[in-house]
């Protein structure tokens, strides 16, 4: 009977081992479980992302047959992907295609014909209507500028 | 540190009274102990259907579209299909354990006093559940959901003066459509759960209160003779080791055999042909038809929803007849009831499934 309480005794090493195994595989079910619990609820939170990431990814967009229409010294608003655009129609009857999201806070920016310039109302930030340069107020780079291709009254906008 | 973190709580939020009652408390451990799990195992199919319910409010929309955003996770959102699967196959099984829970605790004479309010909570939980499946139902607003609760809806339609009302309100009008799924889905979702959760938080703390009850072969025993197992953590790791297979089998179900959706309602077409309520009304849609068949017409239905609800009636009052262990008789006399209502609600349900025709 002595040698149960001796620590050292072959047996109760063997328990104390026994011990720690069946801690680490209790674990280790546990974490199977969380992952097979996890995996699939995050692929279904997730799901519209992956959708958007899908709708995103587009390099071309052909416009609606109005697009061509738009008169001159105006814009016509479009989705880039997921994203809002705009196709300006100036006064020299040259065409530009623009993103219309503030590279500031991300509003959706809009063409100003008095002024002939792209105006964000959220903080003032203003942007070229050829170039797309930041011109005045908060925002930190110019706006991203799409290819336009111009086909029998076919408007076509891609990335550049 | 821990025990520097543990003293801190503790001194706020009382931890240690908590950590006191959970050893202290002993659960009684005899031949009858197994039913004890039962009422955990339907805690634990709610809590699943709380989490996949919400998951669920993610992309189903009521209303016009209902449909459609059934078929959308169904079919487009990643895992939806199993979602949705699990979430109706809890609900089945929370179900059926709520069955094997209430007429466990009949038998072993659990709703005697004082614990007659358990007794109550438990049926309001169970008629609440009983609700929350025929509510869900309805909400894909396919062909078998649209007919089962048009027939579902017909029954109380049959009680003179209020039951057109009724019947008329839950429609939203004199067809089922649109605006019945979108007030089944205020229902579900809303109404449903804050009532059987307080409900649930008083079951639960009654439970607390009054301990697991014991059966009364084991009240004959004196107190000596009477073995306990600590709550904690004796008796929840031996709970944890049920919900663990409770979750395997319903993981499995769900995804060997998926919830079905199928083709959208359409009023002009004919009912599918064995169109029948889910299993847990089956009982009951067949005392309706049988007394249905004895006195035809309007008094039939009326004769058969009334022998139902006086049968409904007597049950929920049981913990009057036999209210101790010096009942005698009228203590004898519930268990016989008891056997009769396992008996008829058995017999009934099957007579219900073979009278269905073949499916097509």
């Amino acid at each position: 009977m002595s040698d149960v309480k001796n620590p050292q005794t072959p047996e109760e090493g063997a328990d104390e081992g026994r011990r720690t195994f069946l801690k680490l595989a209790a674990g280790a079910v546990g974490a199977c479980y969380a992952g097979l619990v996890g995996y699939p609820v995050y692929r279904y939170i997730a799901s519209p992302v992956e959708d958007a990431a899908a709708v995103g990814a587009v390099t071309e967009v052909t416009l609606p047959p109005e697009a061509a229409a738009t008169p001159k010294n105006a814009a016509f608003m479009f989705k880039f992907g997921t994203k809002p655009a705009m196709l300006i129609h100036h006064d020299d009857d040259t065409w530009t295609a623009l993103t219309a999201v503030c590279t500031h806070l991300g509003c959706t920016a809009g063409y100003e014909p008095s002024k002939k310039q792209i105006f964000c109302p959220c903080h003032g930030g203003t942007y070229d209507a050829h170039t797309g340069a930041n011109v005045a107020g908060p925002p930190p780079k110019p706006l991203d500028k799409y290819k336009v291709a111009m086909t029998s009254g076919k408007v076509v906008v891609s990335r550049a | 540190m821990p025990e520097k973190l543990y003293n801190w709580l503790d001194e706020r939020l009382g931890l240690s009274a908590i950590k006191e009652l959970a050893t202290h408390k002993q659960v009684p451990d005899h031949k009858h102990s197994i039913w004890y799990y039962w009422g955990g195992l339907c805690l634990f199919f709610f809590s699943v259907m709380v989490l996949t319910g919400i998951l669920l409010l993610m992309y189903y929309t009521p209303g016009e579209g209902a449909y459609d955003s059934v078929r959308n996770i169904n079919t487009h959102v990643k895992f939806g299909w199993l979602i949705r699967s699990i979430h109706s196959w809890s609900a089945n099984l929370m179900l059926f354990s709520a069955f094997v829970h209430m007429f466990s605790t009949f038998f072993m004479k659990a709703y005697r006093a004082p614990r007659e309010f358990l007794w109550w909570t438990g049926m309001g939980l169970i008629s609440l559940a009983m609700v929350f499946g025929f509510s869900g139902y309805l909400l894909p607003l396919d062909d078998l959901a649209y007919f089962a609760t048009k027939v579902g809806l017909g029954i109380p339609a049959t009680v003179p003066v209020i039951g057109p009302i009724i019947s008329d309100l839950a429609r939203g009008g004199a067809e089922i459509g649109p605006i019945t799924v979108q007030r089944f889905f205020a229902l579900h979702v809303w109404v449903l759960p804050s009532l059987f959760i307080p409900l649930l938080g008083l079951h639960l703390y009654l439970v607390q209160k009054h301990g697991m009850s014991i059966p009364p072969s084991e009240q004959a025993k004196p107190v000596a003779q009477r073995k306990t197992i600590p709550f904690f953590p004796n008796f929840a790791v031996k709970d944890l080791a049920v919900w663990l297979i409770a979750a395997n089998v319903l993981a499995l179900l769900a995804c060997v055999f998926p919830w079905d959706l199928g083709p959208a309602a359409d009023a002009l077409k004919p009912a599918p042909a064995d169109i029948h309520p889910e299993w847990y009304f089956m009982s009951s849609f067949q005392i309706l038809k049988i007394f249905g068949n004895w006195f035809p017409g309007a008094l039939g239905e009326f004769l058969g929803l009334a022998v139902f609800n006086l049968g409904v009636f007597l049950w929920v009052l049981v913990p009057f007849f036999d209210p101790n262990t010096r009942s005698g008789a009228w203590g004898r006399r519930v268990t016989w009831y008891g056997y009769l209502v396992v008996l008829v609600t058995i017999v009934t349900t099957i007579w219900a499934y073979a009278a269905l025709p073949a499916a097509h």
